[in-house]
């Protein structure tokens, strides 16, 4: 398979060969994603970044990645102060932007607007989030984290939080079912995952548990992904409330762990996460954030055919 | 003969000279059929519906429109809510041609994509587009941009 000039849309499109192989070169990369080497791969490219909606991890990390590289970033800055407010459509930004760059990221309130710029486009687009569709280079950055940080072949791993609507867990137990990963959901009834992606990982012979219980999952795992339950999802707070404690992460509830266990969060976390887990070596969370600089890396590289 | 002993067979619609006979429609979809077909506005010869006739895999529906054969596009969107249907095309009293309809792979601005949120249902310049697969008479449609599936009330969703 050729990456150059490939579009990063959504997982689906990729095979578990293609996701090690940009694995493997953001492991490749890390040292220059370190600032420990240069490196001037990009030199001479530009990359711009239409974000319509707020960013700042997927945003900054792509800048420090092309700027690792050698490479310029254009950004759109605020769509208040571009043409989308004199009513530009979406298209001719695209149509307009690819003159100016060799590379698009693109993060936009319309779920499948990532796959309407990929055909309008002859640069390549790499989605950065589509409404609450897909944001593809955050679940390759969480797989290289439990590649990283434990092992990600057979990884018996728990998802915990809002598994319903967190967009980056539904690509998450996707691209995890590839890899015949052991899948423990922690959630509350309200917060279940869909029927349809559960019955998607059994079809494809994935162990797949389901508990309420943190306390019954978090002993028997190697990797515990927590996500942020929101607020509004709930029209009582009380209940909001009994739900969010019920999954705190606290050193307390560590105690039963694997001392290898660890803990991810794509971040930002509000309370789900005790700050004093950020001392012991389960919290991965930091780090996790940063994979996201090599990742990123290796993905720019490959899409604008700077490596094979 | 008495009039008590005519055969009990008997035709509840008669047979048409010219025009497209449209069988073993799913049970109830005739009228969006008609829909789809934009009756009556777009036709003022004579149209025939049969509702609820016993066929031999149960009960089906039949549309029977006069001086009239389909486009392509009318036959993919009737594939759609009667993947089992059959397109008679009748020339002087004689079927013509007779053939089941073909599911498309693909549904190209047919139907509207039932996330209010998904990019083909916004002001760009996009048109819908839908991935069809079927298992055990049921339609599924998945759609290209924001990956939705739509599997229930498709005729209410049609262009």
């Amino acid at each position: 398979m050729t990456f150059k000039d490939l579009h990063i849309i959504s997982m689906k499109d990729f095979s578990r060969d293609t996701i090690d192989h940009i694995l493997n070169t953001a492991e490749k990369l890390e040292p220059v994603a370190r600032g420990m080497e240069k490196s001037d791969l990009l030199d001479g490219k530009i990359l711009s970044l239409l974000f319509f909606e707020p960013s700042t991890r997927t945003r900054m990390s792509f800048e420090t990645a092309m700027i690792r590289l050698g490479g310029r970033v254009l950004n759109l800055g605020s769509v208040e102060a571009s043409s989308i407010v004199k009513g530009e459509t979406l298209a001719d930004t695209i149509r307009v932007v690819e003159g100016y760059s060799d590379a698009i990221v693109l993060r936009h309130p319309k779920e499948g607007s990532a796959r309407m710029a990929s055909e309008l486009a002859s640069v390549p687009i790499i989605n950065g989030g589509d409404g609450v569709g897909h944001h593809p280079t955050q679940t390759f950055l969480d797989l290289y984290t439990i590649r990283r940080e434990s092992h990600l072949d057979g990884v018996k791993i728990a998802l915990a939080g809002d598994l319903k609507y967190g967009r980056t867990v539904h690509s998450l137990c996707y691209a995890l079912s590839l890899y015949n990963a052991e899948i423990t959901l922690v959630s509350p009834k309200e917060l279940r995952l869909p029927d349809e992606i559960i019955g998607d990982l059994k079809k494809r012979n994935i162990k797949v548990k389901q508990t309420d219980s943190i306390e019954e999952a978090i002993s028997d795992v190697e990797v515990l992904y927590v996500t942020r339950i929101q607020k509004e999802r709930f029209p009582d707070p009380a209940e909001y409330n009994k739900v969010a404690s019920s999954l705190l992460i606290t050193p307390a509830l560590l105690e039963n762990a694997d001392p290898k266990l660890k803990i991810m969060h794509p971040l930002p976390r509000v309370n789900e996460i005790d700050p004093r887990v950020d001392e012991t070596e389960h919290a991965c969370y930091f780090n996790q954030s940063f994979y996201g600089v090599p990742v990123r890396m290796a993905l720019l590289s490959l899409v604008m055919g700077a490596i094979e | 003969m008495t009039p008590n002993t005519t055969p009990k067979r008997e035709l509840r619609v008669r047979p048409i000279k010219n025009g497209t006979v449209i069988d073993h429609i799913t049970a109830g979809q005739s009228l969006n059929v008609l829909r789809i077909l934009g009756i009556p506005d777009s036709s003022e010869d004579v149209v025939s519906v049969v509702i609820n006739a016993l066929g031999k895999h149960g009960k089906k529906d039949v549309v029977k429109i006069e001086n009239r054969e389909l486009n392509v596009r009318e036959v993919d969107k009737i594939s759609l809510i009667a993947p089992n249907a059959v397109i008679n095309i009748i020339r002087n009293f004689d079927v013509f041609e007779k053939k089941q309809v073909v599911i498309p792979e693909n549904a190209e601005g047919v139907v509207r994509c039932i996330n209010p949120n998904c990019i083909s249902n916004s002001s760009e310049p996009v048109t819908s587009k839908f991935n069809v697969t079927s298992a055990e008479g049921k339609i599924l449609l998945r759609c290209k941009y924001c990956e939705r599936v739509i599997t229930e009330n498709i005729a209410e969703r049609l262009l």
